[in-house]
């Protein structure tokens, strides 16, 4: 009875799974082109194969899952995706989609497979620190990767998880020896191009980071037109004692996508984490999280926005697991539906025997905006010490009338007394990206999906006309 | 602090005040469920062959079913054809007055602290008594009756209301509903019924006690209640069990129907036995309970202090059907010793401008295990509708859980739902205060549980709520952390 | 009454107390000063025995008996009262609750009959007209959603109904106005007695204008650096407490003192 639930045991759901799909990836093995693996690495892919074949992919019967149904993403075939940056005769280039370089290391996916040509992992790095394609660290490290593979084999939380471990053939490793600090922030984009070839790919990245070392990573995901690309991706953070890790993740992906992602993190003694997450693109958008704070003292830090627009479904399954004492934890999330959106937060929040002095706090806000908009949250907290704090709070809702009134009495419209409120809401969390060029893109992304960006000074940058900007400066419309 | 554990682990073996078991002369069915058993239930009660096809109807779904597992506890599997379905004290004839009564039964009521006869005179409370699974004695039917208030127990009700009975039995709670709902239907053998009519205010509380009292017996008792358009009715029930080391089920179903401007306030203490220090023994208590606010502005409220039970698993709900009907829950549960509770309530608003308040209380000491869960529906007909959520979980020592899982979906943007939950220890700061006043350490845990309760006390009629702070002292002794 | 002895006491591992003296006879008022950050806090709390502070070394006596020895409501019953600096709130116990609680677990202790209700509603109506407290409030639980003057009010309400023979004030006066700071004043000096002491905790001379103390000692550093009759708080405040000329006083934390 004490012991504490995962968030999902693995229970064989009735439906979807592909028969013989653990011989279908490990044909691929074989493949021209498929680089030379270490025996491991074959060991762990049938592993994990044949777990999903043992257990089916999720459906809503699955706790987990209740709110959140794949079977479109499934019906997307599972075979080969199209080889890199093979983006012949779309009508959009990788290079058009992942626009211009930001000042540190950046590294290109396409498909699952890094692009060299675009990438550049950056002269700027402190010596020892390295930021390089997954598939050479794989042959190169050998088995120093393998606990990574280890990290859930057996115990996965779902098929899609499983999926990675056993399809993963390249994404990034980022490798910081003890006291390295990378000033720049390290750019992963992932970009999806079917180019008429529908398919899944299962990016990976990994970081290490020794005791003291620190860094900041974005993650991009984007797709490009050409039918419904997967994109099933892993990222795996372990952070030593002191390490700090700063996080950023825009999920920008085409809406006839789909996007499933997982951020893993072990958390050793007084090591922090802060990871923040803009989703608005995506069919459906799950985006995981999955942090233990193992060693005394450590701190996770965890936001994120949704704009969930019509056709859109965003699920945010948080699991944050205080395995140790003395830990701190914290994790907004706001969600903003529109048209027929269904937007999902599924945050637990776990205190393990002894892990006494915790501090934890869990919150997640939602704006239901129209008529069909739909939005299911299931703040959970699961608490086995006495001496803790923990708090949660959910809550949804409509714009305040009082304040569009307020609004549309000094001459704002009301569609845009709606944007400046909607915009208002969200700034709370766009301002946690930072001040540098990450945030910029956050914004540019965030704009694109129909939201006003307000500036720091509570301006739009660009997107609002003169009536608002003068209502905002207390003056009349003539 | 580490007298402070001895003294927890010494909680677990609290004595259990109602442990007695009285040597009643009882007349049982066969172990085990089939047909035939149900048929007998049903022959035993002369029931009319409706009510004999509902509850196969409901036997063979059952049979179709699994046991649920997803609730936060765990128990060893129940044999469903090792309970005996029926037990009901024996007696010589139909009574006809209180006095009748066979004097074993009210020596045990007395001990109960229910002296029936004298609850008549005294208290102005009517009392429906249950022992195993019939009702023994029904208080102040005279003086409900000229106000028009039926409240009998179920098998009067069959017998007398049958019309009644059948528009009504199964309209909130199906027999399809669950597990535990279709074995109830299955097997029910009595419970309380009543029946408030148009613009009557029921004159005084009514009040059902529940005792299960043979070896080896499942209770599954019904209870319905029914208020008319503008009734009212506040409804308590109380219940205790004997020692035992093997462990007894209590599925009972409680079905409430609330017409336009009626109001239901429910209220349960239930002390069910729950176990001794190694967890041998206890009741399970896995319930149904939901209301049906079916006319506008109807109101139905309920209130559970769970101190009892080895497991508590029970969800009472509110179906908002009419505009601006209201649905209440006030929960205080505690789990000490080795007791599981999962419990909380379901919120479901259909009507326009519904409105539902959930307020739930978790206490955690010992081995136990405490789990809020509850689920709040917005459909996109509820235009307007409101909720408010608050939980709070309490922990006393390092051994047990408090968890909380509230599900929100949401289809309406005019509706807005707010959840707040907090979970944390006695406040060493408030702890400290207390003492510096001269107040014990133990009493100040008391005085400080209590005001953490005291939301949802306040919501009991006066003598239950006493009751309730006794019975919550008696579960925290020795609780001291 | 109270004798203090070369304490030492500390809280998470650092020493906050360096070896405090202070003696406090019988029938005397003494006031306690000192910069922040100099452990009247800490004296306070260990006086009443709060768990987290450890005693290290020196001792306590209280009419003789060891103070330390004693649980938090021993002490009280023996009658040392703690006004608290933050008094905490406590959701859902009535305050009337709470004091007649308090009142009758210390006469119970004492071997004393617990009082009734209805002498206990006389006392405490005629308690609360003293410090000026609104009946309402009593109905509310302790401290719950009261102003800072109302739960100083509180505190000093709970001191006359418990009629302590130490009380030991922790900052009972910051924040308050000049009418709240009256009440205050006037509720300790209805309790003068010859068997009855108080220690005044302070930063501010203010409430000593009110409220004659005996002595008044300097607390610095953890540890009391200068004593000396009610004269020397006005010279405290007129001077700050770096302008003591003390070339005994080594951990004398100049950055936290009050302008020259």
């Amino acid at each position: 009875m004490n012991a504490v639930t995962r968030p999902a045991t693995a229970r064989r759901p009735p439906s979807g799974t592909d028969s013989g799909l653990a011989a279908q990836i490990l044909d691929r093995a074989s493949e021209p082109g498929w680089p030379p693996e270490p025996g491991w690495l074959r060991a762990a892919r049938r592993r994990a194969a044949a777990w999903v074949e043992d257990h089916g992919f999720p459906t809503t019967k699955h706790e987990d899952w209740r709110y959140t149904k794949i079977d479109a993403a499934l019906a997307v075939p599972m075979g080969t995706p199209p080889e890199g940056a093979a983006d012949g005769g779309a009508s959009v280039s990788v290079g058009d989609l992942v626009g211009p370089h930001l000042s540190g290391a950046r590294i290109v996916v396409v498909n699952g497979r890094v692009v060299p040509e675009l990438s550049s992992t950056g002269d700027r790095l402190p010596p020892g620190a390295r930021v390089e394609a997954l598939a050479g660290a794989l042959q190169r490290l050998d088995g120093r990767l393998e606990p990574s593979w280890l990290w859930r084999a057996g115990d996965y939380p779902h098929a899609l998880r499983a999926m990675n471990d056993a399809a993963a053939v390249d994404g990034v490793l980022i490798d910081l020896p003890p006291g390295t600090v990378v000033e720049d922030p390290i750019e992963v984009v992932f970009v999806a191009m079917p180019a008429g070839q529908p398919s899944w790919s299962h990016p990976r990245v990994i970081v290490v980071a020794g005791a003291g070392a620190g860094a900041t990573l974005g993650e991009t995901y984007l797709s490009g037109p050409g039918g419904p690309a997967v994109t099933n991706a892993l990222t795996q953070v372990h952070l030593g004692a002191g390490a700090q890790l700063a996080h950023h993740v825009l999920q920008g992906e085409r809406t006839d996508s789909f996007h499933f992602s997982s951020l893993e993190a072990r958390l050793a003694e007084g090591s922090r984490l802060s990871s923040r997450l803009l989703a608005t693109g995506g069919r459906i958008g799950r985006h995981e999280v999955d942090v233990v704070l193992a060693g005394k003292g450590a701190d996770v830090d965890l936001d994120g926005l949704f704009l969930t627009g019509t056709g859109q479904h965003h699920d945010n399954p948080v699991l944050v697991d205080h395995a140790a004492p003395g830990c701190t934890s914290r994790q907004l999330y706001k969600g903003v539906i529109s048209g027929d959106g269904h937007g999902v937060f599924n945050g637990h929040l776990v205190v393990r025997p002894g892990a006494d002095g915790t501090d934890a706090a869990q919150v997640n806000k939602n704006l239901l905006l129209s008529e069909r908009a739909e939005v299911d949250t299931r703040p959970r907290l699961e608490i086995n010490a006495d001496d803790v704090a923990c708090t949660h709070g959910a809550a949804v809702g409509q714009l305040d009338p009082d304040a569009l009134f307020y609004l549309r009495s000094r001459g704002v419209s009301e569609r845009e007394a709606r944007a400046v409120l909607v915009s208002g809401f969200a700034h709370e969390i766009l301002e946690r990206f930072g001040s540098g060029p990450i945030r910029r893109r956050a914004e540019e992304l965030a704009t694109a999906a129909g939201l006003i960006v307000l500036d720091e000074d509570g301006r739009s940058s660009g997107a609002v006309t003169a009536a608002t900007t003068r209502a905002r400066r207390g003056g009349r419309p003539q | 602090m580490s007298a402070a554990r001895a003294e927890l682990a010494e909680l677990a073996g609290r004595e259990y005040a109602y442990g007695f078991s009285t040597d009643l002369d009882t007349d049982f069915a066969p172990r085990g469920l089939s047909e035939e058993v149900i048929r007998l239930i049903s022959a035993k009660k002369g029931e009319p062959d409706w009510l004999l096809d509902w509850r196969l109807g409901a036997y063979r779904h059952w049979r179709t079913l699994a046991e649920p597992t997803w609730q936060n506890v765990t128990y060893p599997p129940i044999d469903y054809d090792d309970i005996i379905y029926y037990a009901a004290p024996k007696k010589k004839a139909a009574l006809s007055s209180m006095d009748e009564v066979d004097p074993e039964l009210r020596a045990m009521f007395d001990k109960l602290g229910i002296s029936l006869a004298e609850q008549e005179r005294l208290s102005g409370v009517a009392v429906d008594a249950v022992v195993d699974s019939v009702s023994v004695a029904t208080t102040f039917q005279a003086r409900l009756a000229e106000a028009g208030v039926i409240f009998c127990s179920f098998s009067a009700a069959v017998r007398d209301h049958p019309e009644l009975v059948r528009a009504y039995l199964g309209s909130v709670v199906p027999y399809r509903d669950n597990f535990f709902a279709a074995l109830n239907s299955a097997v029910f053998t009595d419970g309380s019924f009543c029946y408030v009519p148009k613009g009557v205010r029921c004159p005084m509380e009514l009040s059902t006690y529940f005792r299960i009292n043979a070896a080896g017996t499942g209770q599954f008792e019904r209870t319905l209640i029914v208020a008319e358009r503008g009734a009212s009715v506040s409804y308590l029930e109380g219940c205790t069990a004997p020692m035992r080391d093997e462990h007894q089920l209590h599925a009972a179903v409680v079905e409430l129907v609330a017409m336009e401007d009626a109001t239901i306030k429910y209220s349960t203490v239930q002390n069910w036995y729950p176990g001794d220090a190694e967890g041998r023994g206890g009741v399970y208590n896995f319930v149904t309970k939901r209301g049906r606010a079916a006319g506008a502005r109807s109101k139905i409220s309920w209130t559970q202090v769970e101190t009892g039970s080895a497991i508590t698993w029970k969800y009472p709900g509110v179906v908002l059907q009419g505009d601006g009907s209201v649905g209440e829950f006030y929960s205080v549960a505690v789990s000490a010793g080795h007791q599981q509770a999962d419990t909380g309530t379901k919120m479901i608003h259909i009507g326009k401008d519904t409105r539902s308040t959930i307020v739930s209380k978790a206490i955690s000491t010992g081995h136990g295990q405490n789990t809020y869960r509850g689920l709040v529906k917005m459909l996109r007909s509820a235009t307007g509708a409101r909720n408010h959520t608050r939980c709070d979980s309490l922990l006393i020592g390092g051994d047990c859980g408090a968890h909380t899982f509230p599900y929100i979906e949401v289809k309406h943007p005019s509706a807005q739902v707010e959840h707040e939950a907090t979970t944390s220890k006695v406040s060493d700061d408030q702890l400290f205060y207390a003492r510096q006043r001269g107040i014990g350490e133990e009493e100040a845990t008391s005085m400080i549980v209590n005001g953490f309760c005291r939301e949802v006390f306040r919501e009991l009629p006066m003598e239950f709520a006493v009751e309730a702070q006794r019975l919550l002292s008696v579960s925290l002794e020795g609780a001291v952390g | 009454m109270l004798v203090v002895d070369d304490l030492h006491a500390s809280i998470g591992g650092t020493e906050v107390l360096h070896g405090l003296t202070l003696e406090v006879p019988d029938g005397e008022v003494h006031a306690v000063m000192g910069p922040n950050g100099s452990g009247k806090s800490t004296l306070a709390y260990v006086l009443a025995g709060r768990d987290p502070y450890q005693v290290t070394a020196g001792r306590v006596l209280y009419d003789g008996a060891d103070l330390l020895a004693m649980t938090p409501e021993e002490r009280a019953a023996a009658g040392v009262f703690l006004g608290f600096q933050h008094p905490v709130e406590i959701p859902g116990v009535p305050t009337m609750y709470f004091l007649r609680t308090a009142l009758n677990a210390q006469r119970r202790s004492r071997g004393e009959e617990e009082l009734g209700p209805v002498e206990f509603l006389a006392l405490v109506d005629a308690k609360r007209r003293l410090v000026d407290m609104d009946r309402t409030l009593l109905d509310r639980a302790v401290n719950d959603g009261f102003s800072g003057g109302e739960r100083k009010r509180n505190e000093i309400l709970q001191m006359l109904m418990l009629e302590p023979r130490l009380a030991v004030l922790d900052e009972t006066d910051s924040g308050l106005d000049i009418d709240a700071l009256r009440v205050i004043a006037a509720g300790v000096s209805s309790l003068r007695a010859p068997n009855r002491s108080a220690v005044l905790i302070t930063h501010h001379q203010r409430l000593l204008e009110h409220l004659i103390p005996d002595r008044v000692h300097v607390l610095a550093g953890g540890r009391i650096v200068r004593s000396g009759g009610a004269d020397l708080a006005a010279e405290l405040e007129a001077h700050g407490y770096a302008g003591l000329d003390d070339p005994g006083v080594e951990a004398f934390p100049v950055s936290t003192a009050t302008a020259r």
